[in-house]
C-alpha cells in the first residue's frame, strides 16, 4: 500500500480535512503579529514624522497583542513526526495498540486504561500531583497498518491521534508516522491544559516519540540521572535540579 | 571515589565524588585498572567543545574489572576483565546492526541537543560533554557502563593492561582510518599527525598492505616512533614545501591515500594557518583546517582522504574545487568501535602489534591535571599518558 500524506489520511478517515489545521495557523498568529508589529514599529520610528509615529504605535500595539496571545493559556498542540524503528511491523503495532503502554514513553500521561469496545480512559499529569482526564475511542484501525483514535465529548481535553505503520524497504524495520493533537475543549479557558506540556509542547511530544523508539529497540531509555560528578557551582546545581526528570529504572525499561 | 573533573578552560582537578550506581537494567559497574588521556580530551581541556559543565568527569579510554551488573546483563559476569569502547551502543538500531556503531540512535539522553547542533543524533560517549550524553567518564576509579553486553569485550586476565588499554579508542581509530583508505597492495599512504592515533594508523596501514607509509609531524620523538614502525618521516618544520616534497617522493603523483590524524587544532606556519588561528581567536571560525587543505591539494587524483581527526564546527576556504576536479573520495567519522575490537584483540594476542610501545608516561590519577598540561604542550617528549587510578602519588 502506497504512502499517503497525513492530510489525505485524515480527510479520508475523518472527512473533515487535516487534523486541526486551523489550530496550526492560530498557533502561528501571535508570532506573525509580533514580527510584523516589530518591523512596523522600527520602520515607523525611523520615519521621524507624525505618520511614522502612528505606524510605530500601531506596530507596538501589534507586538503587545501578539505577546499577550502567545502567553494565553490555551494554545493547542499539534505534532507530526516520522520515525524509523528497527523492529518488525507487528511488534511495533502491537506495542502501540495496547494503549496502556503509552505512558511508558509519553511523559505527560499518567495512565491509560483500556475499556471494552475500543474505548479507553486517559489521565494526564498536571502540576501538584493533579491529573486531567478524558475518555477516547478508536475511530478506525487496521492491524499492522494504522490506528485512529479521538477523545469523546465532555472530557477535559480534546485529543485526536493517528499512527500509520509501514514496513521499511530494508528488512526488519518499521516506519511510523504519528500525528497528535491536543486542545482545550471549546469555550473553556483551559488554564490547566496549558500546564500539561510546559514551555515547548511540540518538543516534548517529539521526545516522547524518541523514547518510544528507544524502548522498542534498546529496551530501555538512556539516562545519566543519578550519576556522580564533581563539585558544581550553586548556579549549575540549581539548573540541574530544575531540569531533572526523576524517573525510576522501572519507568525507563520496556518490560 | 576519586575522579578527574573539568571546571573550565585549562582547569581540570581530581575530586572526591560519589561512587557510580546501576541506573538502568543493562548497566554494569567497572572498577577501572588503567585509563588514558586522549588527544581529543585536549579539545575539552582547551575549551573547543561546547556543552561541558563544571564538575563533569572526563575520560573515555579505560579498562578494568566488572564489579556489579544490572538485572538485564546476560553476558558479562562479576570478575570479568574487560576493555570498554568509548562509544555507547545499543546493538539494536539500524546503525548498530549495520556496523555503523558510532551513529547509534538510542544511547544519547540529550539527543535533541545534538540534533540541534549537528542536525543528527549520534551515540553517547563517555566523558565528552553533554551534547554526547554527559556520561561520567573513566579517568576515575569506578565507572558506570550502560548497555554492558554490547560494547565491552572480555580480555585475557594474564595479559598486561598496557597492551590492551588502547583497544578502548585509539587502536581501532587508527585501524579504521587505514581501512577507510581502501589500500591496494603496495600503495603509498601519507599520514599527517604522529600522535597516538597516527601511530596506530601507520602500523595498521602496513597491516593492510601498504607498500610505503609517509609520516608527517614536527616532534622528533613522534617521528622516531613512526620510523620504528618503518614509516618514512617528514618534519614539516624542516621541509620548505611539504606539498612538493610529497610529490617528489611519489614520482609526481601524490600519495594514493592521505590520513588526517590531526583534526581541528591543526598547527602550521603558512599564511592560511595564521589566518585560521587569528579567526579562531576572534571567534570567526571554529576549526583550523590547514592539514585538510594540504591533503586535498596533494592527494593523488582519484585517491582517498581518510579523516579520523576530530572536527567540530565549520571550516573556511577549503579547496573543494580542486578536490572535485581530482575526483577524491573522503571518508571520515567517529570510530565504529564494536566492529574492530575483537579482530584487533586477536592481532595483539598473536604478537602482530604491541600497542604499549607508544606510552611515554605512566602516572597516578593525582598527576593527571599536570599531565594534561604536559600533553597539551607536548613537553617532556610526551606521546601517550596512562593513568593508574588506584596508585598513590609517586615520589616527586
Amino acid at each position: 500500500m502506497e504512502y499517503e500524506n497525513i492530510y489525505q489520511f485524515h480527510s479520508r478517515h475523518n472527512g473533515d480535512g487535516s487534523p486541526f489545521s486551523s489550530d496550526r495557523m492560530r498557533a502561528m498568529r501571535p508570532w506573525a503579529a509580533i514580527s510584523t508589529g516589530a518591523a512596523l514599529a522600527v520602520f515607523g520610528a525611523s520615519r521621524k514624522s507624525w505618520s511614522g509615529t502612528a505606524m510605530a504605535a500601531a506596530g507596538g500595539l501589534l507586538v503587545y497583542r501578539g505577546f499577550l496571545e502567545s502567553h494565553k493559556s490555551a494554545r493547542p498542540v499539534h505534532v507530526e513526526r516520522s520515525f524509523t524503528i528497527y523492529k518488525p511491523v507487528e511488534e511495533v503495532y502491537n506495542f502501540w495498540r495496547d494503549f496502556e503502554n503509552l505512558p511508558k514513553f509519553m511523559r505527560h500521561l499518567r495512565s491509560v486504561e483500556t475499556r471494552p469496545e475500543g474505548r479507553s480512559h486517559w489521565e494526564a499529569r498536571a502540576p501538584l500531583g493533579m491529573s486531567i482526564s478524558w475518555d477516547a475511542e478508536i475511530v478506525e484501525e487496521r492491524a499492522n497498518d494504522y490506528i485512529l483514535w479521538r477523545s469523546l465529548p465532555g472530557g477535559a481535553v480534546e485529543h485526536r491521534g493517528s499512527v500509520q505503520f509501514r514496513s521499511t524497504p530494508f528488512a526488519g524495520g518499521t516506519e511510523i508516522i504519528v500525528s497528535l493533537d491536543y486542545r482545550p475543549p471549546a469555550g473553556k479557558a483551559g488554564a490547566l491544559f496549558a500546564k500539561l506540556f510546559g514551555e515547548n509542547p511540540e518538543q516534548q511530544v517529539r521526545e516522547d516519540l524518541r523514547r518510544f523508539k528507544q524502548l522498542m529497540e534498546a529496551g530501555e531509555i538512556p539516562t545519566t540521572e543519578g550519576q556522580p560528578s564533581g563539585r558544581r557551582s550553586p548556579f549549575i546545581r540549581m539548573m540541574h535540579a530544575a531540569r531533572a526528570e526523576r524517573t525510576t529504572m522501572q519507568e525507563r525499561s520496556a518490560s | 571515589m576519586n575522579a578527574l573533573c573539568w571546571f573550565g578552560k585549562k582547569d581540570v582537578r581530581v575530586e572526591t565524588v560519589p561512587d557510580p550506581e546501576i541506573l538502568n537494567p543493562r548497566d554494569a559497574i567497572i572498577r577501572i585498572t588503567r585509563t588514558a588521556i586522549c588527544g581529543s580530551d585536549l579539545h575539552l581541556y582547551d575549551g573547543y567543545i561546547p556543552t561541558l559543565e563544571q564538575g563533569d568527569i572526563l575520560g573515555h579510554e579505560f579498562m578494568g574489572e566488572v564489579v556489579e551488573v544490572g538485572p538485564e546483563v546476560k553476558k558479562l559476569k562479576v570478575g570479568d576483565k574487560v576493555v570498554v569502547p568509548f562509544t555507547i551502543c545499543c546493538g539494536q538500531c539500524y546503525y548498530c546492526k549495520n556496523d555503523l556503531w558510532s551513529a547509534c540512535d538510542n544511547t544519547n539522553p540529550n539527543a535533541a541537543l545534538l540534533e540541534g547542533i549537528n542536525g543528527h543524533n549520534a551515540a553517547g560517549l563517555f566523558g565528552y560533554s553533554h551534547m554526547y550524553g554527559g556520561y561520567a567518564g573513566g579517568q576515575a576509579q569506578y565507572v558506570r557502563v550502560p548497555m554492558a553486553d554490547v560494547g565491552p569485550i572480555q580480555v585475557p586476565s594474564d595479559m598486561p593492561d598496557e597492551k590492551l588499554l588502547f583497544l578502548s579508542d585509539i587502536f581501532p581509530t587508527g585501524y579504521q582510518a587505514a581501512e577507510y583508505c581502501d589500500i591496494k597492495p603496495g600503495q603509498v599512504v601519507a599520514i599527517w599527525g604522529c600522535g597516538p592515533v597516527g601511530q596506530f594508523a601507520i602500523r595498521s596501514a602496513f597491516m593492510l598492505g601498504a607498500g610505503r607509509v609517509i609520516a608527517i609531524d614536527r616532534f622528533p620523538e613522534r617521528l622516531q616512533l613512526a620510523a620504528k614502525a618503518n614509516a618514512e618521516t617528514l618534519n614539516y618544520e624542516d621541509v620548505p614545501d611539504l606539498i612538493e616534497a610529497l610529490k617528489t617522493m611519489t614520482g609526481g603523483r601524490g600519495p594514493d591515500a592521505c590520513i588526517d590524524a590531526v583534526g581541528m587544532e591543526a598547527h602550521g606556519h603558512s599564511l592560511d594557518a595564521y589566518m585560521d588561528e587569528a579567526k579562531q581567536a576572534l571567534k570567526l571560525t571554529f576549526d583550523r583546517a590547514m592539514v585538510l587543505r594540504q591533503i586535498l591539494q596533494v592527494c593523488r587524483k582519484g585517491g582517498v582522504v581518510s579523516i579520523p581527526g576530530v572536527y567540530g564546527g565549520f571550516l573556511d576556504k577549503i579547496p573543494f574545487g580542486s578536490a572535485f576536479a581530482k575526483g577524491l573520495t573522503l571518508k571520515m567519522g567517529q570510530t565504529h568501535m564494536v566492529k574492530y575490537m575483537k579482530p584487533l584483540l586477536e592481532k595483539i594476542q598473536n604478537g602482530e602489534i604491541d600497542p604499549s610501545e607508544i606510552i611515554s608516561h605512566r602516572v597516578t590519577l593525582d598527576d593527571a591535571p599536570r599531565m594534561y598540561d604536559v600533553f597539551c604542550n607536548k613537553e617532556d617528549h610526551c606521546t601517550k599518558v596512562v593513568l593508574d587510578p588506584w596508585a598513590n602519588r609517586m615520589a616527586a
